[in-house]
């Protein structure tokens, strides 16, 4: 039975955004920290360490995790993605970042890394969303800056992109 | 807010986390989804020395159904209980309690059985397993051992496990033809926890109600078909049973009241689905 | 073919920032790299809400690995001096407590050591003996002459009482046909911005300098306030400022305590020192917005006009006055009419201190208290009066013909049309359709109602207002302030290429987008061709005390004066190109990235040429240009003056407007609203991006709906902190925030450069008022007070409460129903021993006894006959601590009955309580034990586990008991025992 002691890094390995990672880990050491100060993926940001905020979502092995609840030996083998893994190119955006950005969804981006995350996750299960299964699953993030609209519209429009169907109109006010 | 040292033991199978609870007792938590321990651990609130991770166990994350019980492992999580197809035709309660608990994302994470060792007073997982009249599988060494959820949860984060047992499975009875299932909850925001939540199980002959967010722990009654004053009195007379207190979220007094309205609404949406 | 000038500014062109976000290549302060050898801190924060702090024992956590400092207030008081504060009063305004706490979650010690998971564990190691002091938190009750002084030598815990007179109040309430009041208490809540604070201190000894990084907002006024502290030339504090800064809404200004406390642990600890706050410290200890007591009267016409206003303001600023405070009471003083046209205007301010976290900056700052009032009173006086509501306000405006408006107390309207605005939210807000859901919705019995609130939005705080907390002649002795001091700078490279520079630093805002928009305009350019900087550094970027991100004063000054220095670059250009092509300056013309002699297409230079030339070819300059490469422009408006004799103040230089209304619907079961429909008109002057204003409504609205239903930083009557969580502080999320119909009018500014008006606050003002409004009109109250929660409306609604069954045992009191805020746990129960009266009697004076009965005990010391101390491990479920624990037996009865009187304290908090005991001899050799208890916790579990606390108790109590009965009896436990001891009431 592998026993860790509390007193002694680990080496855990694991796939970061499709490419094999390693660290050396005590059992108490947090994903997040993990993540951002062992191997510099500082895209995935630290809001208020205990599961409420949605600020440090990840995916493991497809699924969303507060990476603040997850300790970085729970990520030993796994399939780990972060922001850092959503766009296809390094100068280009996912047609989500796109609608985010057209959509004015994000003001200090400081939370966004993780709604995006979530948003990947939940539109590959659920392709054709509703607007109220899309404020449900952003309603598991604290945004202080946006007001929430801009960020379900953009998800809207997203989905609909990703079924290559046609944007939806642009809202209009009132 | 980090958390203070532990060892972690990565179990491969269940015999091997049954022994370090023996031989740690309650200096060792089990850790499973990780979303309630983990806060408590971060903050500092709890502090123990050994962490025994049961999620590599093989086999402890499918649900099975065994005759009319479905048996759901201490590796399952809350998400996959969800997605489970036939659920809603097997235990329309369970299905139409587990979107309200906590977020998209930690019931991705978040193990059924884990919510129910927690035994958090407002919880969906536990009210349900009373509501149901459920049972909780506990295993240590020394003994395996059901016990039925109306015993089980003790009060606020304190249950009748041991220190040295773990929960293995928690069983929901698979709904009876002719039974009526409704749940419903008032919380601050959606996904928090419930200020009061109450599951309605009505059978041919029988009103059982369970409470949560109000009692220290899940509280169920049981009351013939009544309607009208006279199921008024009876919810009355359970939610001054209940003991309310108030809270920052919540009076007692705004409790009570969410007893006598959102549990007569629940029977009465149990009783129209009645199958 | 003449290249045509585009023009960028004014539309909502996709921002620049947006990439790197979206990507994870924010550069927050978390994300930067730090020199190798940097330490980490933790800070110990105190659990009591005051009390002498007795002792630190700091040698077991000095000892434990990678420790390297431990810094206490006496270390700081050493190398630092108290902050000055806006006040003159005798206050010592530490960072951290120096021999006193003063509130729950102040500062007390800093552990360094080489990680922060090594350092929180050496904060648990530390020990402090305290020594509690009566404490007060609410305002009030600060004010009275029994309550405890925080200050001794302020001798009072009001530190500022103010009068002012305007107008001939007194007579027009003599005159009025009605006098109507509201009295309001307004909560307690804060910005909660998704990033912390940090900072990264490094200090340098030979230079006796700091250089400090930290995601600090401004105002820059506060770094003349820390770099006194540290006791250093303000050139000697080298402040700077990441690109990027997760949030703020005026919090981040109160970093600057941390910033002094880091550098000093960085000098104590001879290493460059980091700390990241952690989410549990910011909403104990950050910045809270002032929860403030108001009455307001008003001297009211039978037709609802207003002829004098009379407001009493009590502000609780918490346990420090610490600068920019009393900021929040004053920022408002000249608008405190709002949007009408009110000649007669008395106030009185008074300043409280209370032992809770200190107050400052927070979005809106100081005007949801002043409009929660100002706008509750207008629906009064419509609802008193039998008036529309709607007719009240307007009948009470400031006219369009008035502007540019002084207020009776000194504010300078600048423009606006407040009649027209309200006329188009009307009609294209669709009030009619709102009235026939209220009709339709109250004909079927249900609770709707309709509230309006009209604001006027400040921006760009004039930095003398501060000083009207003074006396004219204690202004005149330390000399006006005013202004508003504006900064940019704009430079041209060697290949013509052109860069921006302000000193603004946004959280969030877009400034870069915007900017670049203003200057490509300016110089005919693309967007992208402009490169915008926004990271300061107070060390070698142009900066002045009013430079910073607050007070909505971007788009009204920063952009604005971002334009005045790339016009004034543009027209040494124009100069420039005007000799190359041998024109007359006014002809040249710049657009598509060339610069031309207008009507002469034969004439034309690229922009990059012209650009460049001061750098290779200066002998080309023309006479009267000395060089087109670097322009640093600084503005301040003439319209911010200092306060006058008369305590008129301008106290800032915009004036938006803002007309809300909402339709609401009440659910009498739960207490919970529905918005039906929510509709917010802005007039912020010329829109520079209409995406980036919209989202400041939306963000401003999301922020104020948390104030209206959700968000209290709450405190016990004894002083607990009670929401030290996101569980229980509860932001609004995407599932309660609605969408809202946002609509605009445009009346330009003529006071600034672009026409422009501040926007980011407003609906923090507007919001929470106009909701409380709409649901007064629903449920037909004239009190009610924020957070609007379940349970205080359902409390407003409810009908009464059906009898508890006579069957069940006619208890007398309720449990735990006490004075709003009491987190007293209270308890009784009862237990049967198998044992003798005596026996039980004798083993609770006996301390070995006691300590096998004592749940957790680690052995017990016997001070006296009934005094003792023990080490116990307290805990329900996982939750677990150790703590000390003192225990006093007193009005003894033996063997009949007794009060045990115990007092906890340990890492996660303190505990006190008392309960009385008493033994009866039962049926059968059983003695009946009954027992009550009061307790109270405090200290970081009850900010954080609140909801624990009831149970913990019980437990722990139970646990006391059934070892107890094990002990008497030991054969005597059986089974159901411990259920039955448990009790249903325990």
């Amino acid at each position: 039975m592998p026993r860790l002691s509390a007193t002694a890094r680990h080496r855990v390995a694991f796939t970061l955004n499709g490419r094999p990672v390693s660290l050396e880990a005590e059992p108490r050491l947090l994903a997040t920290d993990a993540l951002r100060h062992g191997l510099g993926a500082t895209g995935t940001h630290v809001g208020c360490e205990h599961g409420v905020c949605g600020a440090c979502t990840i995916q493991i092995d497809g699924a969303p995790a507060r990476a603040c609840l997850t300790l970085a030996v729970q990520l030993e083998g796994r399939d780990v993605r972060t922001v850092e893994g959503l766009s296809p190119a390094a100068d280009r955006l996912s047609v989500m970042q796109a609608a985010f950005r057209r959509h004015h969804a994000l003001q200090c981006g400081f939370c966004t890394a993780g709604i995006l995350i979530s948003l990947d996750a939940f539109l590959r299960e659920q392709p054709h969303p509703t607007e109220d299964e899309l404020r449900e699953v952003v309603g598991g993030h604290l945004c202080r800056c946006t007001g929430y609209t801009p960020i379900i519209r953009a998800a809207l429009e997203a989905a609909a992109q990703l079924l290559d169907a046609p944007p939806l109109p642009e809202p209009a006010h009132v | 807010m980090k958390p203070a040292a532990f060892d972690y033991i990565r179990a491969g199978d269940l015999s091997e986390a049954l022994d370090a609870l023996a031989r740690h007792g309650s200096d060792a938590r089990i850790i499973a989804g990780g979303q309630s321990l983990l806060p408590m651990l971060n903050m500092r609130l709890a502090k123990p020395t050994v962490l025994i991770d049961v999620m590599a166990i093989p086999g402890l994350d499918k649900v099975r159904r065994a005759g009319d019980a479905i048996i759901v492992p201490a590796g399952v999580r809350q998400a996959a209980l969800m997605r489970r197809p036939e659920l809603s035709a097997e235990q329309p309660l369970l299905a139409a309690a587990l979107p309200w608990l906590g977020h998209y994302q930690t019931r991705a994470r978040g193990t059924v059985c884990g919510s129910a060792a927690h035994a958090d007073p407002s919880a969906e997982i536990p009210l349900c397993l009373v509501a149901l009249d459920g049972e909780i599988r506990l295993r240590s060494r020394r003994k395996s051992r059901t016990v039925k959820a109306g015993d089980f949860f003790a009060g606020m984060m304190v249950t009748d496990k041991a220190d040295d047992e773990l929960i293995e499975a928690v069983v929901f009875p698979v709904a009876r033809p002719g039974t009526g299932h409704a749940f419903k909850e008032v919380a601050r925001r959606h996904g928090d926890f419930a200020i009061v939540g109450c599951a309605a199980v009505v059978t041919a002959d029988a009103i059982h109600l369970a409470v949560a967010g109000v009692a220290d722990k899940p509280e169920r009654r049981s009351f013939p078909l009544l309607d009208g004053s006279a199921l008024s009195d009876a919810l009355n007379a359970f939610a001054w049973d209940l003991d309310a207190r108030d809270d920052f979220h919540a009076t007692a007094r705004l409790r009570r009241d969410l007893v006598r309205s959102l549990g007569r609404d629940t029977i009465a949406e149990a009783l129209s689905c009645r199958a | 073919m003449r290249p045509e000038t585009i023009s960028w500014t004014g539309q909502s062109v996709e921002r620049v920032e947006d990439a790197a976000l979206l990507t994870g290549r924010g550069r927050f302060i978390d994300d930067l790299g730090v020199r190798p050898g940097t330490l980490h801190a933790a800070i110990l924060r105190s659990p009591h809400a005051h009390a002498d702090i007795l002792s630190i024992d700091s040698t077991a956590a000095a000892a434990m690995p990678g420790v390297a400092a431990i810094v206490t207030g006496r270390d700081l008081a050493r190398l630092t001096t108290p902050m000055v504060a806006g006040l003159k009063v005798a206050v010592e305004n530490w960072p951290m407590a120096v021999e006193r706490v003063r509130y729950v979650g102040e500062p007390v010690a800093i552990v360094v050591a080489q990680d922060r998971y090594l350092a929180e564990d050496a904060l648990d190691a530390i020990e402090i003996e305290y020594a509690p002091r009566p404490c007060v938190v609410d305002p009030l009750a600060s004010l009275g002459a029994d309550a405890p002084v925080l200050h001794d030598k302020a001798g009072a815990n009001l530190v500022s009482d103010r009068c002012f007179r305007y107008g001939e109040p007194e007579a027009a309430f003599a005159q009025a046909a009605h006098r109507l009041e509201v009295s309001i208490a307004y909560p307690r809540n804060t910005g909660a911005p998704m990033e912390t604070f940090g900072v990264v201190a490094d200090y340098d000894p030979h230079e006796d300098a700091y250089e400090i990084l930290a995601n600090f907002q401004g105002p820059f006024s506060i770094h003349a306030v820390m770099a006194r502290c540290l006791k250093v030339p303000g050139n000697r504090l080298r402040l700077r400022m990441p690109p990027d800064s997760g949030g703020s809404f005026g919090v981040k200004q109160g970093v600057a305590p941390y910033a002094v406390l880091i550098g000093v642990a960085a000098r104590l600890a001879r290493a460059p020192v980091k700390w990241i706050e952690d989410r549990l410290e910011h909403l104990s200890a950050a910045v809270a917005a002032t929860n403030r007591v108001t009455t307001l009267k008003a001297a009211v016409t039978s037709e609802g006009r207003i002829t004098a206003l009379d407001w009493d303001q009590v502000e609780d600023c918490g346990a420090y006055p610490r600068a920019p405070e009393p900021a929040t009471l004053y920022r408002m003083h000249g608008n405190m009419t709002g949007a009408y046209d009110i000649a007669n205007l008395a106030i009185r301010n008074r300043v409280v201190l209370t032992n809770k976290a200190p107050t400052g900056l927070v979005r809106g700052f100081g005007g949801p208290q002043v409009y929660y009032a100002l706008e509750r009173l207008m629906q009064r006086i419509a609802v008193t009066l039998g008036l529309d509501p709607l007719a009240v306000i307007r009948a009470n405006l400031i006219q369009r013909g008035q502007f540019p408006y002084r207020t009776a107390s000194g504010a300078l309207y600048d423009s606006g049309d407040y009649a027209k605005a309200i006329d188009l939210a009307v009609a294209d807000g669709r009030l009619a359709e709102l009235e026939r859901r209220r009709n339709e919705a109250r004909a079927a019995g249900r609770r709707y109602g309709i509230g309006f609130a009209a604001a006027v939005e400040p921006s760009v705080s004039n930095m003398g207002y501060i000083t009207s907390v003074l006396t004219a002649a204690e202004r005149q002795k330390a000399g006006p302030k005013n202004g508003a001091q504006a900064t940019a700078t704009v430079s041209l490279d060697p290949v013509g290429s052109v860069s921006v520079h302000v000193a603004s630093v946004p959280q969030g805002q877009g400034h870069r987008t915007v900017l670049a928009q203003v200057v490509a305009d300016v110089f005919g350019l693309s967007r992208e061709a402009i490169s915008v900087v926004v990271d300061l550094d107070t060390g070698k970027d142009a900066w002045s005390i009013a430079s910073g991100n607050y007070s909505s004063r971007f788009a009204a000054a920063v952009a604005g004066t971002a334009h005045l220095a790339a016009t004034r670059l543009r027209d040494k250009l124009a100069a420039i190109a005007a000799s190359q092509l041998d024109v007359a300056p006014a002809q040249i013309g710049f657009a598509g990235g060339a610069v031309f002699a207008t009507g002469d297409a034969t004439k034309t230079l690229p922009f990059g040429r012209v650009a460049a030339l001061s750098h290779w070819s200066p002998a080309l300059l023309p006479d009267g240009v000395d060089q087109a490469i670097r322009e640093t422009a600084f503005w301040t408006p003439p319209e911010l003056a200092a306060p006058t004799e008369d305590d008129q103040v301008n106290s800032s230089l915009c004036h938006g407007f803002i007309f809300d209304m909402a339709g609401v619907e009440v659910d009498v079961d739960t207490g919970k609203v529905r918005i039906d429909r929510y509709v917010t008109m802005h007039d912020c002057g010329r829109v520079l991006h209409p995406g980036m204003v919209e989202g400041q409504i939306r963000g401003g609205f999301a922020q104020a709906l948390g104030a209206t239903f959700y968000e209290e930083l709450a405190y016990a009557y004894d002083g607990a902190f009670l929401t030290g969580t996101f569980a229980d502080y509860l932001l609004p999320t995407a599932t309660e925030t609605p969408d809202i119909a946002i609509l605009h009018i445009e009346t330009p500014s003529p006071f600034t450069p672009l026409g422009a008006k501040g926007v980011g606050e407003g609906n923090c003002m507007s919001t929470p008022v106009c909701l409380a409004n709409a649901v007064a009109d629903a449920i037909g109250v004239a009190e009610l007070d924020l957070p609007l929660t379940p349970a205080r409306i359902a409390a407003l609604v409810a009908a009464a409460e059906p009898a508890r069954p006579a069957s069940d045992g006619g208890r007398a009191a309720e449990l735990g129903a006490a004075r709003p805020g009491d987190r007293t746990l209270r308890g009784e129960g009862q237990a049967k021993v198998a044992a003798t009266p005596e026996a039980i009697w004798a083993m609770l004076l006996d301390a070995e006894q006691l300590a096998s009965i004592i749940p957790g005990c680690h052995g017990v010391r016997k001070l006296s006959e009934t005094h003792f101390k023990a080490d116990v491990t307290l805990g329900v479920g996982p939750v677990k601590g150790r703590y000390k624990a003192e225990i006093r037996l007193s009005d003894l009865d033996g063997p009949k009955a007794a009060t045990l009187t115990g007092s906890v304290s340990g890492a996660l908090g303190t505990g006190g309580g008392s309960g009385r005991v008493i033994l009866s001899a039962g049926e059968d050799g059983l003695t009946v034990i009954s027992y009550s208890y009061e307790a109270a916790v405090g200290g970081k579990v009850a900010a954080i586990g609140g909801r624990l606390l009831d149970g913990a108790a019980k437990a722990i109590i139970a646990q006391f008991f059934a070892a107890l009965a094990r002990k008497a009896a030991p054969a005597g436990a059986r089974t159901g025992f411990f259920a039955r001891l448990l009790g249903r009431r325990g």
